[in-house]
């Protein structure tokens, strides 16, 4: 027997998000933005529930979702941590950043650490190009960011997490 | 009340500067002295980041770059009124880097509290909107066109004529979009301006608004400057609440409303009509042109779509007329522009001069040389699309036809210096890597080109049939440039080409063994 199936939290804050952009198809980039924001990332589940809100078929929603590298199919760690990967700050050594990076963290760029801690992402430019190398913490950047600094900076994050 | 200026700049702020403010602030109560901490844009010297600046009678003294643990000795040197430190350069405005510019579109960034109307008018600010608003629609678009005004988001096409189009064409609605995508490596003008001095933009837009008849105006903000977005959405509320946005601004009848929109990391959406796309809340598929979008553009309406400095740069010429902007320049590159000193230099930041200035002067006179002290090898203009230029041409002045009369494009202005440990084969693999990470996918040369490009190229890094593979690699830039829709597929060969031309030797080196990975 069929029974309607109920909408799960995530679909209804989904739905509210979408209520609070006046249902526009337009606004979806904002209502996916908001939707990460409440929920860390987009589960596959919201999609037919911002479809439905906004008039739009499953496949155009999935197809923005999977077109802009900001959303999310899965939770990230506690915190993100983008290195910037453009000409400026390879010009300023910062490839060995990244490799620094990888191995200090022991994951690769889109992975996140066995602890769940920390998500490692590739950026190409974050504005910072005259304090190159630059990478963002959490919304925080940071400028002229060596090996060093690298450790710094993570470790007052992991150890801020911790109390 | 001593005022000190405590730049809350992205740059700033990733080199401490909160940390600066509070350490400030403590101090300062611990000593029984009663400041005011202004956070102020940033004066575009991002190599004295944090820069701390005290307003004394004979005007701000600078002080840079200045970490928390500094604050307490600026204090002991008597700072507040100016006095003597290791970190201390004297007044701002007469520092040499700062001094020799010609600041135009730049004049308040980092002397004003960025989203105070009060603040921005005392400095001049909305003198161009009220003189916009004694003139009819093609009269502002003609002063536009005679200041020679060019499309300062890198492609130089004159704002003018763009908004005669606009001007010209009949619809129920016509909107203004300014692309603030600014995701090219190298640049930060934008940024620095819509967290320094919003309004300037915000000015421009309305007045661009007026000129053209349209009412809407959305501003399209990559999500990597969450602080340009704060910014942005807090001087359009000011600029709301004191009546220069909305209904009847000013009580002049016009109308004009502004929305910020976010990005969502695709470097593609900074080109116009992928933007578009995005603001309508699409994938950033790019659009065949014919239609221009000054004729069908955002929902198929006439559409302004300006960069954040070719709006900024309006409201001077409003105010002070396009003779005097014009004045600026050489050849048909008029005016100035806010280079973007990046990569590997010793003094990074914004250099706002007149078109004319050589590479050279730019990199050596301000920048001071590679930040690694060793020779510069190449300079990339222009972002990722640009051309990398050898040391032989860093004579050529910087002028639009110039550069492009040289295999090179001035472009927004962006400098990114490598010194002589860069391997040019390896800049030429990354230009086709990152175009193959970032093409929508809609044209076939761009989405496979790229990919064809890595592969390409790694078989001449690799020693595989070098003279065959460079043919084959020419060939395949020839397709990407004369075959795809945009400029991200057309214009990635440049950086390609340019590395292949101008350093042959870093493409004929022995293979290295890639034991290492």
């Amino acid at each position: 027997m069929l029974t309607k199936p109920e909408m799960s939290p995530d679909g209804e804050r989904a739905r509210d998000v979408c209520n609070r952009h006046g249902n526009r198809p337009d606004e979806l980039i904002e209502i996916l933005h908001e939707v990460q924001e409440e929920l860390g990332f987009v589960p596959e589940a919201v999609i037919p529930v911002i479809a439905k809100a906004i008039n739009l078929s499953r496949a155009e929603v999935h197809g923005v979702v999977t077109f802009y590298h900001d959303f999310r199919r899965e939770p990230a760690g506690r915190h993100v941590v983008k290195i910037c990967r453009a000409e400026s700050c390879q010009s300023m050594n910062g490839e060995a950043l990244c490799s620094h990076a990888k191995a200090s963290l022991k994951a690769g760029f889109g992975e996140t650490t066995a602890d769940g801690q920390v998500t490692l992402e590739a950026v190409y430019c974050l504005g910072n190009c005259a304090l190159s190398p630059a990478m963002m913490v959490d919304g925080q950047l940071h400028g002229r960011v060596d090996a060093r600094r690298f450790d710094e900076i993570m470790g007052e994050t992991l150890s801020e997490a911790a109390q | 009340m001593t005022r000190i200026f405590v730049p809350d700049d992205a740059a700033a702020l990733s080199m401490g500067a909160d940390k600066v403010a509070s350490a400030i602030k403590a101090e300062a109560q611990k000593r029984n002295i009663a400041v005011e901490i202004v956070r102020n844009g940033s004066r575009g010297m991002l190599y004295l980041e944090p820069l701390v600046e005290v307003e004394t009678p004979r005007g701000r003294v600078a002080y840079g770059p200045v970490a928390a643990k500094d604050v307490a000795s600026l204090f002991d040197a008597g700072f507040l009124t100016g006095g003597k430190h290791a970190l201390s350069h004297g007044l701002t405005e007469e520092i040499d880097y700062f001094k020799k510019q010609e600041r135009l579109t730049f004049a308040r960034c980092g002397v004003i509290t960025p989203v105070s109307i009060e603040d921005y008018t005392a400095h001049g600010g909305y003198a161009g909107l009220k003189a916009a608003l004694q003139k009819s629609g093609a009269d502002i678009v003609k002063d536009v066109t005679d200041s020679g005004l060019r499309g300062r988001g890198g492609a130089g096409f004159p704002t003018g004529i763009k908004w005669k189009t606009v001007h010209d064409a009949k619809a129920d609605q016509k909107y203004v979009c300014c692309n603030a995508d600014e995701g090219d490596s190298g640049t930060f003008a934008d940024r620095m301006l819509m967290e320094g001095d919003p309004l300037t933009l915000i000015e421009g837009m309305t007045i661009a608004g007026i000129a053209t008849g349209a009412t809407k105006g959305l501003i399209y903000i990559r999500s990597e400057y969450p602080h340009a977005i704060a910014k942005m959405k807090q001087a359009i509320a000011n600029a709301v609440a004191a009546r220069f946005l909305g209904d009847n601004i000013q009580g002049s009848g016009k109308s004009f409303t502004l929305a910020v929109r976010t990005g969502a990391g695709a470097y593609i959406c900074g080109e116009e009509t992928s933007m578009l796309e995005s603001l309508e809340g699409k994938r950033g598929m790019v659009r065949p042109k014919p239609p221009i979008p000054a004729l069908e553009g955002l929902f198929g309406k006439p559409t302004v779509i300006n960069n954040v400095l070719s709006f900024a740069a309006v409201p001077d010429i409003l105010a002070k007329g396009a003779e005097f902007y014009k004045n600026y320049g050489m050849g048909r590159s008029r005016g100035t522009l806010p280079f973007q000193l990046a990569g590997n230099l010793k003094r990074g930041g914004l250099v706002e001069k007149a078109f004319g200035i050589t590479l050279r002067q730019l990199v050596e006179d301000f920048g001071g040389g590679t930040y690694s002290g060793r020779p510069a090898r190449a300079i990339q203009v222009g972002g990722p699309l640009g051309s990398y230029v050898p040391a032989s041409q860093f004579d050529l002045p910087m002028d639009y036809e110039t550069f492009a009369a040289n295999g090179a494009m001035v472009g927004h202005g962006g400098l990114v210096v490598f010194d002589d440990t860069v391997d040019m084969a390896r800049q030429a693999r990354f230009a086709m890597e990152f175009c193959a990470i970032e093409s929508c996918g809609k044209c076939t040369p761009c989405r496979i080109g790229a990919v064809r490009g890595v592969e390409v190229i790694d078989r001449i890094i690799a020693g595989i049939e070098r003279d065959k593979n460079l043919i084959v690699l020419d060939d395949l830039c020839q397709t990407m440039t004369d075959g795809s829709l945009c400029a991200m597929g057309g214009l990635t060969p440049m950086p390609v080409q340019s590395a292949v031309k101008h350093f042959p030797e870093d493409f004929d080196r022995p293979p290295v063994a890639k034991a290492a990975e």
